[in-house]
């Protein structure tokens, strides 16, 4: 069972056919393109598939696709802005927040919404925040200071 | 996952008149953190889900003629944020703030997570320490249910098939009463507990005498269990040392826990009675 639905991705306007089965993060990767967006535990919990609709943090594991309908959806691909990276991208740069990258889109994504409702959090805001967005690599210590730091780059 | 029919129903109305017509193989769908996992392990299989995302007029929280009235589709992110649940009723933003991680709080809403009655919530108990009610509507009206008589199962309530968790009504606490929600986590801070205890005290102006009390506890049956033989041992008796150590031991009347990764059935008992010990003690500590 297929249901049309319109929804715009990082600002361009999509419309689709899609089964009612498919989910969010399938339709971004395998319709759109968007790899952006990683799938690691498929149950909500690990953050790799965190994407916005409407501003607001969800796993898109989680979302059907349809839940897009009339939305807007920002992925990590849309975090750049004319050509330039966004402020927690260049802080994740600067200050070593990755070592492998998986987690990484889930992470700076998350934190971007974090940093939209409170620009300068401090380490117990950012460690209440991030806790769904797993790291096997980092033992956390520079996605912190990525996002601590992040308002070094806002213009 | 199977494929369904999906409806985005414009109002309450037209939601019921769907779940009519999908009768047992409909699904209402509100967040999806709970139903769209259960769907993809082939738990559930609708042939119908039914969103709740075109519903307006069930994401306010608000208070009057001393309750706070919260709506069935206010997630719990906003809930926790709440001003009116922050200044009127700490606790249960507190607990609300223990459910997973701030994603799935965006994400999942407050009737759909009573309507999926897994007993290892963190909500229910506290909304049974604090006398709550949840409304149920259908297309023949609504009815109120307390939130001690609405779990009847493991993952079962007393919701009609054609029915919704439109809303919660929560009274305000007494004057010089107190309360706690505390939750064991030995394992991950965004996991379910390996018990929970919510603890609702009333102390006597002087607070040294214990007027009234709620207790009830998570993770420890096949629901969240209000536990009134601790309740007994405490009610109209000073607040003394022993009496909290007496209640806490009689919390293990009502548990019946399962052995799992969170720890054995045994072991849940023995830390019902220490949660419910040290939530009545916090809860004392909180009079107000």
């Amino acid at each position: 069972m297929d249901k049309k639905i319109k929804f715009r991705v990082n600002g361009t306007e999509h419309e689709l056919e899609v089964p009612t089965n498919r989910l969010l993060v399938d339709m971004l990767r395998y319709d759109l393109g968007l790899t952006g967006t990683k799938e690691g535990c498929s149950v909500g919990v690990c953050g790799a598939c965190t994407v916005l609709i409407d501003g607001e943090m969800v796993s898109s594991c989680l979302a059907l696709a349809v839940f897009a309908d009339g939305r807007d959806v920002t992925t990590v691909e849309g975090l750049a802005q004319d050509g330039e990276l966004h402020p927690v991208q260049q802080s994740f740069i600067r200050y070593g927040g990755f070592q492998c990258g998986i987690c990484t889109p889930g992470q700076v994504v998350a934190a971007k919404a974090l940093l939209d409702q409170n620009p300068r959090p401090n380490e117990e805001e950012i460690k209440d925040w991030m806790m769904g967005n797993l790291c096997r690599c980092t033992g956390y210590y520079k996605i912190i200071e990525s996002i601590e730091k992040a308002h070094e780059f806002a213009k | 996952m199977i494929a369904f029919d999906y409806r985005t129903p414009g109002s309450l109305e037209e939601a019921y008149a769907d779940l009519k017509e999908a009768g047992s193989d409909g699904k209402i769908i509100a967040g999806g953190t709970a139903l769209v996992i259960m769907m993809k392990q082939q738990l559930v299989q609708p042939s119908c889900v039914i969103s709740l995302r075109n519903v307006s007029g069930l994401t306010d929280i608000s208070e009057n003629n001393g309750s706070v009235h919260i709506g069935g589709l206010v997630s719990h992110a906003h809930l926790d944020a709440s001003d009116v649940v922050q200044g009127k009723l700490p606790v249960l933003g507190a607990t609300y703030h223990h459910v997973a991680t701030q994603r799935v709080r965006t994400m999942a809403t407050v009737g759909g997570g009573l309507a999926h009655a897994d007993p290892n919530q963190d909500p229910p108990p506290t909304f049974i320490a604090l006398g709550a009610s949840f409304e149920l509507g259908s297309a023949g009206g609504s009815r109120s249910v307390a939130a001690e008589d609405f779990f009847s199962d493991y993952y079962e309530t007393v919701l009609e098939p054609e029915e919704i968790v439109t809303g919660v009504s929560v009274p305000l606490m007494a004057a010089n009463s107190g309360a706690a929600y505390l939750k064991f986590l030995p394992r991950s801070a965004d996991d379910y507990a390996t018990v929970s205890a919510a603890a609702v005290v009333t102390l006597d102006a002087a607070k040294s005498t214990i007027q009234d009390v709620r207790i009830a506890m998570g993770s420890v049956n096949t629901t969240p269990v209000r536990a009134t033989a601790s309740e007994d041992v405490l009610r109209g008796q000073p607040v003394k040392a022993e009496g909290l150590r007496e209640a806490g031991e009689k919390a293990k009347e009502h548990t019946d826990p399962v052995s799992d990764f969170r720890g054995s059935g045994s072991y849940k008992t023995q830390m019902a009675a220490v949660f419910v010990r040290r939530a009545l003690e916090a809860a004392i500590a909180n009079a107000s």
